[in-house]
């Protein structure tokens, strides 16, 4: 039987893609926000994930406002990373597990979760650069990729208590893959952040660390609050937290423990959080 | 519940334009120029001939102005969504915090300083 070790939470601002090329971990800038990676390598080697199944959101690469889709499971045998447009690195392809895919969209849909299936995916930062930070510098990466995409670009959004029955209903499938794989869960975006707007640069660590705090032990916390509250809480980029309610969602009921949390402001216009939550 | 669908989303948060279905209508050419710039020939075709690019996907006046005066409050009026802006603000060499800065009015160094004035939440809990 397949085992779920834990979930695995950052922020996936384009901006670090830019300090990694640099080396700039060291920067008195950059150093706070990349101290929070040692315990997540840590953690990782003694795992040793095989698939990774990955909230995120996508900017702009893959989907356009043509046809947006609430919620995207990958299935495909690889994805790659392109150009998004304004001078990141073009990161390396990651290889697909397609059969635990079908089977997610397989059970997905029996639990009545209506997700648009891709065998064409493109995936973004949001993808590449938690990779980027918790495997530095291997030459492919050590998993394989299941990604599962939530629309934060276009209202509406679903909202935070359908985020984490999402997750809940991907827990359920993974418990029934017959599969031996050992599965990590990621969420990536976040934290309060806002890019558009004369309120650019809004930032709330009271919502943040609200978040931070329920997060393992009573996500249902998060999902209380409509999407316009969770905007006017955390920011009009700050939706993404719902790719980590749905990530919490995805590890299941079983009490959780807090393996390491890493938090600061600012990196570029975010708050920047990581958090590694794993069975207690 | 068909009261909260019938609020203005659009009054609801100060300096917020929430990326609705009216707004991503009003939008939808200027969004998908922007989206073309994922590709760099055509991030070059734009920059030689701007105005040509334009009527290429047939953007509105409103829209055709705050590109040629690069407004960004401007863009987002005019329906831009700003994961797709980002790529138009590339092109001008402008990252989120000068995009930030300029939305504010403040300088670009104000508009760091002021977000590295928010961190009063900080460190680390293992």
């Amino acid at each position: 039987m397949s085992e779920i070790l834990g979930g695995y939470f950052t922020s996936h601002v384009p901006s670090i893609g830019g300090a990694i090329v640099r080396g700039d971990q060291q920067d008195p800038y950059w150093k706070p926000f990349f101290d929070g990676f040692p315990a997540v390598r840590a953690w990782l080697e003694r795992k040793q994930p095989e698939i990774a199944v990955v909230f995120y959101n996508d900017h702009g690469l893959n989907f356009f406002l043509d046809k947006m889709p609430t919620f995207a499971v990958g299935a495909a045998a690889e994805y790659r990373n392109a150009d998004e447009g304004w001078g990141l690195p073009v990161y390396k392809p990651f290889r697909g597990a397609p059969d635990l895919s079908w089977h997610i969209i397989e059970s997905l849909v029996e639990q009545e979760f209506d997700v648009t299936m891709c065998q064409e995916m493109l995936v973004d930062h949001a993808l590449s650069i938690p990779f980027e930070l918790a495997w530095p510098e291997c030459a492919a990466w050590p998993v394989r990729l299941v990604p599962i995409a939530i629309n934060t670009v276009q209202h509406p959004l679903p909202s935070a208590k359908r985020c984490l029955a999402l997750g809940g209903a991907v827990n359920r499938a993974i418990r029934s893959w017959p599969g031996e794989e050992r599965i990590v869960v990621i969420g990536t975006g976040g934290l309060s952040h806002q890019l558009d707007g004369q309120r650019a640069g809004f930032i709330n660590p009271a919502y943040d660390r609200f978040c931070l705090d329920h997060l393992a032990a009573d996500p249902d916390a998060l999902t209380r609050d409509s999407i316009r509250q969770i905007v006017a809480k955390g920011g009009t980029q700050g939706v993404e937290i719902l790719n980590w309610i749905a990530a919490r969602g995805a590890l299941g009921d079983l009490a959780l423990h807090e393996a390491s949390r890493n938090y600061h402001i600012p990196i570029s216009n975010t708050a920047a959080a990581t958090v590694i939550l794993e069975p207690a | 519940m068909a009261q909260a669908f019938a609020q203005p989303v659009q009054e609801e948060i100060a300096g917020t334009i929430l990326f609705d279905g009216a707004m991503a209508q009003q939008g939808y050419a200027l969004n998908a120029m922007c989206f073309s710039f994922n590709h760099a020939a055509n991030r070059e075709a734009f920059r030689r001939d701007e105005a040509a690019y334009c009527d290429r996907f047939e953007l509105s006046p409103e829209q055709r102005r705050a590109v040629a005066d690069k407004d960004v409050l401007g863009l987002l009026a005019a329906g831009g969504n700003i994961y797709y802006l980002a790529k138009l603000a590339g092109i001008w060499g402008l990252n989120v915090q000068d995009v930030g800065a300029a939305q504010t009015g403040m300088s670009v160094p104000e508009f760091k300083a002021m977000l590295l004035g928010q961190a009063e939440v900080k460190g680390s809990v293992q």
